[in-house]
């Protein structure tokens, strides 16, 4: 029973790592990545460790996902496709892909794995315990940091959305905060500068990309 | 891989007696889906009438009153013209993910029902994280929706898909900021420990005013979740056509809107279970008859599902900007410091126990 579902997985996530890098639709590529990350998920619940399969499921499927969907949603038009890469390029990627592929076999198969004895249900509680211990075999100090990491990222993408501060020798870049924000005009509309360097990320508002990808 | 199927003990026993166990418990398994579909099918339609009704109701009118009495057969029937409708899509859609976007929506909506206890032994997949799964599995919804709005092809489609992405994001997080305000105090995930908690008083009357708090939060927050007035501007008629589900007829369009209720229903149901009690009476009145913990149950979830469907038609609907200011500049730090003040009243044992 086990083993069919292990191998039913196994299969729905190989094919569709395969079909995400060789898929020309951009969303397409993304939705055979969730595929394969669900069945990660899957894997997770086999072994029965649920709390790492919600995560799994909430954080990259649900979180990291839909933020790919979204920016695809934002530059992407139904009719394009990705156009194929020149050979030289494709030859050195497959070279990448089977030396990473050696190194990972040889890796697993050098490893002696036991079947583990007893199944053991990971609960939270086991896991909110150690994340806060400081005995032995305690993850308060990587949990604190991994902590200070997450506000520095934070910390960073509430600085790059804000934009550069207002210098001379920059570009004057009209851009409407929110398309479907009604308010007065004169608040809907504000003046950015972006340094000559950098090309701005999404300028125009949503609805004239709609409009242009259309024609 | 251990499954704790808790259906009624007879038909487990008599499964595993006549069959291998293997089978049996494939057997179990494909039952219990068959069972929860076939119910949650002809629930899901009975909401929309009842939706309509409510309606009606308080829009003096009548409402659906013609096909079978009091016009109770009247959704029924709607989806049975439905499955006899003709499948139509644009042209230029992108089909693959056009087809599949309904089944996201539906199989998450489905697939979170497996949790909820609707009374002691009714309850498919006593899962250890319980809260957290519903949580996990209402993410995954939203993908369906992105897609059924971007492959249409259509410029309203694919707004309210975008919409719809904004406002799951944004309100996914008070729901599970005001359902972990409540784990604080039953110390567990797992629903059936949090219904065994509640033997010494509903959660909403052992926590007081932090829980009604997150009881307020929860509503307003589970409301947007499933786009629901006055949080509708996913699919706003009057704006956007009908939002990302514009493009689809027949049975597609009816899993979305199937789905939709289905969410209401289990939104309305982990409530009752996190802050009314599940399946428990209300004074422990019939705790000796352990079979009337359904009727409780839905009792209760019907309620809160009437209060949805009253906020449905009293409130109007909110703009974008106003969406957002609501939940990021109001719900989200009220609901953060709602949690430490649950874990005040947790530590210093101000909680009210029966």
């Amino acid at each position: 029973m086990e083993k069919i579902i292990f191998y039913a997985l196994a299969l729905i996530m190989v094919g569709s790592a395969i079909a995400s890098v060789s898929s020309r639709k951009m969303l397409r590529s993304v939705i055979y990545l969730l595929f394969v990350l669900i069945g990660v998920a899957g894997l997770y619940f086999m072994a029965d460790y649920n709390f790492l399969a919600a995560i799994q499921l909430t954080v990259y499927a649900g979180g990291i996902i839909v933020l790919i969907i979204f920016s695809v949603l934002l530059v992407h038009h139904i009719d394009m496709e990705l156009e194929v890469v020149k050979k030289s390029k494709r030859v050195l990627a497959a070279l990448t892909c089977l030396a990473g592929l050696a190194v990972f076999l040889t890796t697993i198969y050098s490893h002696p794995f036991a079947a583990a004895q007893t199944a053991v249900t990971t609960t939270t509680a086991d896991i909110g315990m150690k994340l806060l211990s400081y005995g032995e075999g305690g993850f308060i100090l990587p949990f604190e940091v991994i902590s200070v990491l997450l506000l520095a990222a934070m910390i960073g993408a509430i600085a790059i959305a804000k934009g550069g501060k207002v210098g001379d020798g920059g570009r004057v870049v009209k851009e409407h905060i929110e398309h479907t924000t009604p308010a007065k005009a004169d608040k809907a509309e504000k003046i950015t500068v972006y340094p000559l360097e950098k090309e701005p990320a999404v300028a125009e508002p949503e609805t004239a990309l709609l409009e242009e990808t259309t024609n | 891989m251990n499954i704790p199927l808790n259906i009624s003990g007879p038909l487990h026993n008599w499964l595993f007696a006549i069959l291998p166990p293997a089978a049996a418990g494939i057997f179990e398994m494909v039952i219990m889906a068959l069972v929860y579909l076939a119910i949650f099918a002809v629930a899901g339609l009975f909401l929309v009438l009842l939706e309509r009704k409510v309606a009606a109701w308080f829009q003096l009118r009548l409402g659906p009153n013609r096909v079978g009495y009091f016009g109770l057969m009247q959704t029924m029937a709607d989806a049975l013209k439905l499955v006899s409708k003709e499948l139509t899509g644009t042209e230029k859609a992108d089909k693959f993910l056009y087809n599949l976007a309904p089944y996201f929506v539906i199989i998450t909506a489905l697939m979170a029902l497996a949790v909820i206890p609707f009374s002691s032994g009714f309850q498919a997949f006593d899962i250890n994280i319980g809260v957290f799964f519903i949580i996990a599995l209402s993410s995954i919804g939203v993908i369906g929706i992105l897609l059924a709005g971007w492959s249409s092809n259509n410029k309203f489609a694919m707004i309210g898909a975008m919409r719809s992405g904004v406002q799951t994001i944004s309100y996914e997080l008070s729901v599970g900021l005001s359902l972990l305000t409540m784990i604080l105090l039953t110390g567990t995930p797992q629903l059936s420990g949090i219904v065994e908690v509640q033997k010494n008083g509903w959660l909403i009357v052992q926590g007081h005013i932090p829980a009604l708090i997150a009881f307020m939060i929860y509503m307003i927050a589970g409301t947007a979740e499933t786009n629901r007035a006055p949080f509708d501007l996913v699919e706003a008629e009057s704006e956007l056509g009908a939002g990302f589900h514009t493009e689809y007829s027949g049975m597609k369009f009816a899993y979305f809107f199937l789905a939709e209720f289905i969410n209401m229903f289990i939104i309305a149901a982990v409530a009752v279970t996190v802050f009314f009690g599940a399946w428990l009476s209300p004074f422990g009145i019939t705790e000796s008859i352990p079979w009337l913990g359904v009727f409780w149950f839905l009792a209760k979830t019907l309620a809160i599902v009437f209060l949805m469907m009253w906020f449905r038609w009293t409130f109007p609907r909110l703009r974008v900007d106003q969406l957002l200011k609501l939940e990021w500049k109001y719900l989200l730090p009220l609901n953060l410091m709602n949690i430490v003040l649950m874990a005040l009243i947790v530590w210093l044992n101000l909680t009210i126990q029966f």
